[in-house]
């Protein structure tokens, strides 16, 4: 079905003006609702930030293309989106991440070597989320949206909002991309979270594709236009501009945490390499796209900022890359280390309590798993032998 | 609490009521479970004693239901989800199947998720569609859940509390039309634990083995049977997943033969899970294969050839009549 234009450009709708506060030149600009004084030392760290995830990704990338890991999903151009927000997190603060979310993982101390045993295949998910307040990656899309609705209403429970306490007041932040907004758990929580004024941000990174859908195919309005229909306010972000995102995410939060209660916030963004590293965005997108978003790297226009503004100079940009390739090859040496789980342990945690048929299955695996060893250890004590004997 | 006449219906209401006195983090969910008290009343005046926080009218969105529910638990509470009619926990089974019941292993045991999911199931009660069904096979299928269903009174109230106090998630299903059928209850008694299969009533020529609503329909076979001079040793397996064989194959050694009874169709149901399971442990105590008695293989029907549908007392004697004639 041919869908008529609504009055954009080449069949887009009209596209609404974005919160900005940096321009993609690095011009420091003003917007009348969101104000952001950041000192020389946290636009410095934002950049730090903003490198070093974007070099973790690179070499994550890069030990998918040499087979040391199954899968790899890519945040490369969304590193702002996901600083910038990650940035805006209190301690107590609990974020519910899709699968893309290493730079919100790398806001949360989450050491990026733990993220890679999901996609390596030696676990499903290695890190601590209490330790963290930062939930498992989900792989459904938008469930987790009413994970983290439901925690958000536990948090209500727990007197934890609106005490004005700053220590205290606890904000639930749930990411999703534009293609999950299609999803009927993403509108039932909305629906949940409206009703019960929950604390809880939607964070949707519009990186204009759902592997190979555009934005077309999932919407007519503007995503951050749908929250009007549920009963709380939306808007949209330049996603790649860190400090408009920071200066939006924390108003959003604060609201929550005051219990005033949910926020759409919509990061306009792109995605600037393949869906996963199984995917293959030239069957679909054309390469003047990717190019014109080139321009609005996220990086590039902090970098610009400071150096223009004199808060750093080389010698800090030739730090933070320095930086950047020793977490890189930490990154590296510990993935080749990460050893495969033995087969016994896929039987643990299935359940707390103990389970009988689970028992017996082990028990029967171990046996004959067992089974086999004898012909090996046969063979390397003969080995051994006949070492020994020369 | 001293023992008493009550019925299923009432017992739920009673154990939840107990287990939110017991522990504040529990919390009951769905939709009119509140000011109404549920279509069927089984949470009645749960909201009144323990307010709109506790006991939740939520929206009417199922999937919303169990998903916002995990979100609790992470947050250290314990709901008590209600699917109103069987037939309408299918827009929940994502949230279910792919969350509910994978995300502790996900973890590696870090998270727990104690929640409870109450599905009133079965047919019997002349609705319209999707108000009938049993789909307790789907659930015993996944490994993550644990899987229940009560027969009686005293098992509807200590269930539901081990139920709620198990740290996995647990499926309780409740065997609707039988909610108002009366039993002794004494709330002083030591219960069975969660998992473990009951013997019924005595018996020695054949075993049947039952849950839910189908245990009276087999006792009453059972009594109709002993008019005849055949005595029928009634299993009721109270836990479907895990299922307490030890309990079932004692008794299957002792009659040699076995009938397993449900109203869920019998194509891959837990009938033909239980018949595998015990002719392997059984294979030379056996004199008959194991026999299954069950719905047939479609959509549940109108509601005015339900009792042609479902399993009766007839179809059990006809099922003991083959496995006697081995």
């Amino acid at each position: 079905m041919t869908v008529p234009a609504v009055g954009g450009p080449g069949g887009r709708p009209p596209q609404p003006p974005l919160v900005q506060l940096l321009t993609p030149e690095g011009e420091r600009v003003e917007h009348p609702d969101y104000s952001l004084d950041v000192t020389p030392d946290e636009l410095r760290a934002f950049y730090r930030d903003l490198v070093l995830v974007r070099r973790v990704d690179a070499e994550a990338t890069a030990l998918q293309r040499q087979g040391e890991l199954g899968l790899w999903a890519s945040l490369l151009g969304q590193e702002a989106a996901q600083v910038g927000s990650g940035r805006a997190l209190a301690p107590q603060d609990y974020v519910f991440p899709t699968y893309r979310e290493h730079g919100v993982a790398w806001c949360r101390d989450v050491d990026p070597v733990t993220l890679l045993g999901l996609y390596r295949g030696v676990n499903l998910g290695g890190w601590d989320p209490a330790e963290h307040n930062f939930h498992l990656y989900t792989i459904v899309i938008g469930s987790q949206t009413l994970h983290a609705t439901g925690y958000a209403m536990g948090v209500q429970r727990d007197g934890a909002v609106g005490t004005g306490d700053p220590a205290r007041d606890t904000a639930v932040i749930a990411y999703f991309g534009d293609g999950a907004t299609s999803q009927g758990d993403v509108n039932e929580a909305f629906v949940f979270a409206s009703v019960n004024n929950a604390p809880v941000v939607f964070f949707c990174q519009n990186n204009q594709w759902a592997i190979s859908e555009p934005n077309e195919r999932q919407t007519r309005v503007p995503l951050y236009q749908r929250a009007a229909g549920f009963g709380f306010p939306g808007l949209r972000v330049d996603g790649n501009d860190v400090l408009a995102v920071h200066a939006v995410t924390k108003a959003a939060l604060d609201r929550a945490r005051r219990g005033e209660g949910p926020t759409f916030v919509e990061a306009f963004t792109y995605r600037m390499g393949a869906h996963t590293t199984s995917d293959d965005p030239t069957r679909y997108r054309i390469e003047a796209e990717v190019e014109e978003w080139k321009l609005k790297d996220p990086i590039a226009r902090v970098k610009a900022l400071l150096a223009r503004t004199g808060q750093a100079g080389e010698e800090f940009f030739a730090e933070v890359e320095a930086e950047a390739d020793r977490l890189a090859g930490h990154v590296r040496g510990a993935c080749l280390a990460m050893p495969d789980p033995e087969p016994v342990s896929m039987f643990d945690h299935a359940y707390r309590d103990p389970h009988p048929l689970v028992e017996e299955e082990r028990a029967w695996f171990a046996e004959y798993h067992a089974g086999f060893e004898p012909a090996g250890l046969e063979q390397a004590g003969a080995v051994a032998a006949g070492e020994a004997r020369r | 609490m001293s023992p008493r006449t009550t019925t299923i219906a009432k017992a739920v209401n009673e154990g939840l009521r107990r287990a939110m006195e017991d522990d504040p983090k529990v919390l009951v969910m769905g939709e009119d479970v509140g000011r109404l008290g549920g279509v069927f009343r089984v949470t009645d005046g749960l909201q009144k004693d323990f307010g709109e926080d506790r006991v939740i009218d939520t929206p009417l969105a199922e999937s919303g239901i169990i998903g916002t529910a995990i979100g609790l638990a992470l947050r250290g509470y314990r709901p008590v989800c209600e699917i109103q009619f069987d037939g309408f926990i299918y827009p929940a089974y994502d949230q279910i199947v792919s969350q509910l019941a994978k995300m502790g292993y996900r973890s590696g045991g870090k998270l727990s998720l104690p929640v409870v999911v109450r599905v009133p199931y079965g047919g019997g009660i002349g609705a319209v569609e999707h108000h009938s069904e049993s789909p307790e096979a789907y659930f015993a299928h996944t490994a993550g859940l644990r899987v229940v269903t009560c027969s009686n009174p005293a098992d509807a109230y200590f269930m539901t509390q081990q139920a709620i106090r198990s740290d996995d998630p647990v499926m309780v299903f409740e065997p609707k039309r039988r909610y108002w059928d009366k039993g002794e209850l004494d709330p002083a008694a030591e219960p069975l634990p969660l998992h473990a299969a009951r013997v019924a009533r005595a018996g020695t020529d054949v075993t049947v083995a039952a849950y839910g609503p189908m245990v009276r329909t087999v006792i009453e076979a059972a009594t109709a049977a002993e008019a005849e001079g055949r005595s029928l040793e009634v299993v009721d397996l109270r836990s479907l997943s895990p299922l307490d064989l030890d309990t079932l194959v004692a008794s299957v050694e002792r009659t040699r033969r076995l009938v397993v009874v449900h109203e869920a169709p019998t194509f891959l149901g837990l009938g033909a899970e239980i018949a595998a399971r015990v002719t392997e442990r059984c294979f030379y105590h056996l004199e008959a294969p194991v026999l299954r008695v069950g719905g047939f293989h479609l959509p549940y029907p109108a509601s005015r050839l339900e009792d042609e549908y479902l399993p009766d007392l007839d179809r059990v004697l006809d099922a003991v009549d083959r496995a006697l004639a081995f």
